[in-house]
Order: structure tokens, then sequence, then C-alpha cells
């Protein structure tokens, strides 16, 4: 175990009614590392990482993140959610507020910044995910590559020390996943916490420190990105590997 | 700390450069940027061209225009006659019994029977200032621009403005009993304030209806399905004849209070089924956006839900509204004077008995024209709230 593990999930087990979702999932990330989750649908692997910030509660097992251990108590919840933000597949713009004010709300109303304080830094988060002239104008008005950096953007806002991707990529069209990478790419690079659920196994390669393998709701391998695409070691990692890659 | 990108990585030159009005404020009307072309010049032709086309086109359009300018030539001049051509405008009873049309000689003499019922006669004024006052404060509200917190110190103000020129007995104005209060002010209140009283308790009730916790659930469903499963007749009969018997010796509550909270409780029942039909339309990952960001309940529900799921219930809440509104005449059926009991009473005089269908559509007018507001009203409010889907 790293000194400085930020998080830590110990033997996770979760189940819906009689469906086994996660099967004794461990693993232990540390700060500033990227980890990729790849694996079938069905795998788990959304299930797992919806589990780091409880919007899915596991049942059995420990999720320690940054020292709080996560349970029913509401507190603790609260504390771990501001510090991890989270980017989902289908963007969740609140499409009723601006762009501008789906960044501020947050900071607002649950760190209890001041309007102008919070909209400057929000104004510095759209520059640096290439949308700031995007800023007054309604989410429905824009494509989905600038919806979901927008997305990515509102996370950050909340000054989050870990940021969870699930799936960030796989409701854009084609020529728009480029753009959404290249953020995370350059978020990657400033040393953030990322836990990224994706198929795009080019991003993988170049960002990720390590891959994790999800098959049936448990963790077939995980390894560095050399490892896992070279030298895969189960028969059902290949076999995945075999299927992605053909294309 | 933002580096320079590449041309070709500009911000999604791909994207379809959104019309100017987009940024526009709600206040100004949209203009179409791009009208699409007319149907093959249909608006173009002329008149005598356009009803060959479209009401002459076959033997059976031609024989259901036929047979509805034939139906508008039996309904339409009798009317207009009966209304309008032959009727009595002014002069006593006599006069009328000459005319063969209306006699709307009977609303000049009996308006204020009408619009005031038993309020005493030289006292009119005063509920006609209340009422004004009221009308024109519901129709300030409605602007955009007045949605300002100095808005609600002026409801309050007329509230008390309101009390005080009703009951009197101060600065001067005597006393008036409540109990002598009637027609339009009656219904007016009665409509305004339980749907303002029913509006927020139908939003608690449906968030409550969705409630993790099984003893609010289980209460709030029983309140809708209870107050749902009885007429709101014999709500008003419970909260006029039966809600005293449980209170103790010498403790009363006014009739008109007891029958605002009977009114309240039945349209915030109703209101919140609308409501919930809102709450179920917004998609969970809103709520788990919400959530992600570390909102509480609250703030999630006010600021997130609520906002996203009134704007798509407008057209059934307003519907509830208008129903409301109307229904305030059964609160004659526990003695009070509603605008269409007191015209009731005016029918009531032998002078002006025969003309009973006149002041009936007087009264029916006076309910639509309120309840016609409110509908082109919600249909303002629902293009203002729908401006940020437009795509």
């Amino acid at each position: 175990m790293t000194a400085n593990a930020i998080i830590e999930l110990r033997k996770v087990g979760k189940w819906y009614n009689s469906y086994h979702a996660l099967r004794d999932v461990s693993i232990t990330i540390g700060k500033g590392e990227k980890v990729v989750v790849c694996g079938p649908s069905g795998s788990g692997k959304s299930t797992m990482i919806r589990c780091i910030n409880r919007l899915e509660a596991h049942q059995t097992g420990h999720i320690i993140v940054d020292g709080i251990e996560l349970t029913d108590d509401v507190k603790a919840v609260e504390k771990i959610r501001r510090k991890v933000g989270m980017v989902f597949q289908n963007f969740n713009l609140f499409p009723h507020l601006t762009v501008l004010q789906n960044l501020t709300l947050a900071p607002i109303w649950v760190r209890g910044m001041a309007k102008s304080e919070i909209e400057e830094i929000a104004m510095m988060y759209l520059k640096r995910v290439r949308i700031p002239d995007q800023a007054h104008k309604f989410p429905g008005q824009l494509s989905g590559g600038q919806q979901q950096r927008v997305a990515i953007a509102r996370a950050l806002c909340m000054r989050p020390e870990i940021m969870l991707f699930d799936e960030p990529t796989s409701a854009l069209d084609p020529e728009m996943v480029k753009e959404v990478l290249d953020v995370m790419t350059e978020l990657a690079g400033e040393g953030m916490t990322m836990v990224c659920v994706t198929h795009e196994m080019g991003f993988a390669r170049q960002v990720a420190d390590s891959i994790v393998f999800m098959a049936e709701g448990s963790i077939i391998e995980s390894g560095s990105p050399a490892e896992f695409f070279e030298n895969p070691k189960s028969e059902r990692t290949r076999q995945f590997l075999g299927q992605i890659l053909e294309h | 700390m933002s580096k320079q990108f590449p041309a070709d990585q500009a911000p999604i030159p791909t994207a379809p450069v959104p019309p100017a009005h987009w940024a526009a404020s709600y206040e100004e009307e949209p203009t179409q940027a791009s009208a699409p072309p007319q149907a093959n010049g249909m608006t173009a032709l002329k008149p005598f061209g356009w009803a060959k086309d479209n009401l002459f086109n076959t033997p059976l359009n031609t024989a259901l225009t036929v047979a509805c300018l034939f139906l508008l030539w039996l309904v339409v001049p009798p009317m207009a006659n009966w209304l309008l051509l032959n009727a009595s405008w002014s002069g006593s009873s006599e006069a009328c019994r000459e005319a063969a049309g209306a006699c709307w000689s009977v609303i000049v003499v009996k308006h204020r029977l009408i619009f005031f019922g038993t309020y005493p006669y030289d006292e009119q004024w005063r509920p006609f200032l209340a009422c004004a006052l009221f009308v024109a404060m519901l129709g300030a509200s409605g602007v955009r621009a007045f949605w300002r917190p100095w808005l609600a110190v002026a409801w309050a103000l007329t509230l008390v403005g309101m009390g005080v020129l009703m009951w009197g007995g101060v600065a001067g104005l005597t006393y008036v009993p409540n109990d002598r209060w009637g027609g339009l002010p009656i219904t007016l209140m009665l409509s305004v304030f339980s749907i303002a009283l029913a509006f927020p308790l139908s939003i608690l009730l449906a968030l409550g209806r969705q409630s993790s916790l099984p003893a609010i659930r289980t209460f709030c469903v029983g309140f809708i399905e209870a107050m749902r499963g009885v007429p709101l007749v014999s709500v008003l009969f419970m909260a006029s004849v039966m809600f005293p018997l449980f209170l103790p010796e010498g403790v009363t509550v006014d009739k008109l209070l007891r029958a605002l909270a009977g009114m309240t409780l039945f349209t915030a029942a109703y209101l919140a089924e609308a409501v919930r039909g809102g709450l179920q339309a917004i998609p969970k990952g809103q709520y788990e956006a919400a959530d992600a960001l570390g909102l509480s309940y609250w703030q999630k529900t006010m600021l997130i839900v609520l906002p996203q799921a009134l704007r798509i219930v407008i057209p059934p809440i307003v519907n509830q509204f208008i129903s409301a509104f109307k229904d305030t005449s059964l609160v004659t059926i526990v003695g009070l004077y509603d605008l269409l009991t007191a015209a009731t009473v005016a029918t009531t005089d032998p002078e002006w008995r025969p003309y009973f269908a006149e002041v009936y559509v007087f009264a029916g007018l006076m309910f639509w024209i309120f309840c016609f507001s409110m509908s082109r009203y919600s249909q303002w409010l629902e293009r203002l709230a729908n401006r940020y889907t437009r795509r």
C-alpha cells in the first residue's frame, strides 16, 4: 500500500437485489495517480467509481477517501463529495441555468464563496476548457463536446482533489471526442488524481499510470499501460483487448 | 495557464453558430431568424382561391362547409338579436317587457348587489376599492420587471389595506363583520388566497410523496388520496359543520376562514399530483449531478429540481388554478355569498325575476374574464420559462 493513498477500496461488495454488481473489489489509488478503468459493459466499472462518491452505496467492505471512510453518515458523505468532482456520460448540466451559473452554483451554495470571486474563477476554468465565449448561453445551445467541457469545468470549480470520469466521451459524436480528451489530458498533466472509466485506449496508453480491467464485478487485472497492452496476464483481458483493438 | 492551441483545435468549428437572438433577454420576442418558406404559396392566393382550395376542394368538404354555414345562420342572427340588437339597455322592467331581446337594465339596476352582496350599500366603495387594489396588485405581480423584493412589501401593505377597507373599525370607517361581505370580494379573496396557500403546500406534499421516509410518504399519500376521494362540497361541509365540533367550547373559527382552509387543502391535494408529474419528469442524472457537487437535499430541491419541474407543469397547474377559481362558487352551500350566489340573490326580486338569464350571462362573463386572463397569462409564462430549451 502506498503511503500517500487517497482512495482505498477494501473488499467492496455490492448487490442490486440478487444481482452481484461488485465482488470483493480492492484497489488503492495514490495521490496524483491516473487510473483508467475498462471492461465490458455490465462489468461493474461505473458502479465502482460511483461508489467512490457514494452515488451508489456499497454493502460490504470499506471505502476510504482521503482518510474518511464512507458510511451512512451524511456528514462524511458531504465532506467527500466536496473533495471529489464527477463528470458523467450524459453531461448532466443543469438546463435551466446558464453555463456560468452551472459553474458557480455549487461553490456559492456549498462552499459559501462570494459570487464575484467565483465568477472570476469560473471564467478562468472556461478559458481552460476553451469556451469562455459560451458563458452566458444555456447548455441546450451547446454541442455535446462543449457541454462535456462545461461539465469538467463545473466539477473543477469546486477545487476537487479527485476527479471521477464515468465514460465521458461515450455519448459524444466522434468528431467531438478529441476536444474532451485534450482537456482531460491537460488536466492529467497538472497532477490531478483521476479515475476514468473509458474505452478510449489511446487516451489510456498516453495518460494512465495504471489500467484496471474489470469483468463480472471483479478486477481481473491491473498494471501499467505497457504491461497491460503488450503483456496481458489473463485470457479474459486478451479477449477484451482483441475485440476493442481490432478497429 | 491556458496555452495557445492550433487553429484546427479552435472551439468546435463544426458546431453551428447559434443565432444572436438566443442571447437576447427574456423581454423581447425572438424574431424568426430564417422563416420557413410558405408551403406552395398558399397564403398568397386570393381569399376566393383559398376558400376553393380549403373549403370546397372535395365533395365532403363542400358538404361540411355548407352545413356549417347553415348552422351559423341558424344560431348567430337570433343570438345577436337577443344579446345586442333588440336588447334593452336601460330603464325600468316595463321597458324590458316591451323589448324582444335581452334586458340588460337588470344589470344596471342590480350590479351593486351582484358585485358586493349584502355589504352595507353606502359603504360599498370600500369593497370596490379593495377589489381594485387587489386586481391591480395581481396584475402587477405578473409583470417580470416587478419581480423584486419590494413586491412582497407591496403585497403586505395591500393585504393590510384590504383588511382595513373591508372590516373597517379604524380611521373613521364603520365596522363591517365579514358575514356581511359578499360578491366579487369573496370570490376573489377565497380563490386567490386558497391558491396562494395551496401552491406551496402542494409542493411539500409532492416532495413528501417521494420521500424516502415511510412516515412522511404515508402521510402525504394518505392526505392526497383522501382529499381527492371526496367532493369539494363535502370538504366544505366538514370544514363548516363538523370541524367546529372538534374545537373546545368557546373557541370559534371564522366561517370564511374555515371555508378558505377547506378549499386550500382540497386544491393542494390536486396541485400536488400535478407537481409530482413534474418531479417525475426530471432525469435521474440531474439529482446525481447535484449530489456529486455536494448540494444538500434542500439545495438540490430548491435550486435544481423544482425550477425545472415547475416549468414543465405550468399548464396543469394553471388548469387547477382556473378550476379552483370557479370552485369558489360552491361556498354558497356553507352560506357564503360569492359572486354567483349574489347574482342568484339579485334574481329573487319579483320585479326583475324574469330576467335571471341576463344576470347569469353577466356573472358567467365575470368568471370568464378572470379565467381567460389566467389562461393567457399561463401561455406567456410557458413561453418565458421554455426559452432556454429552444434549439
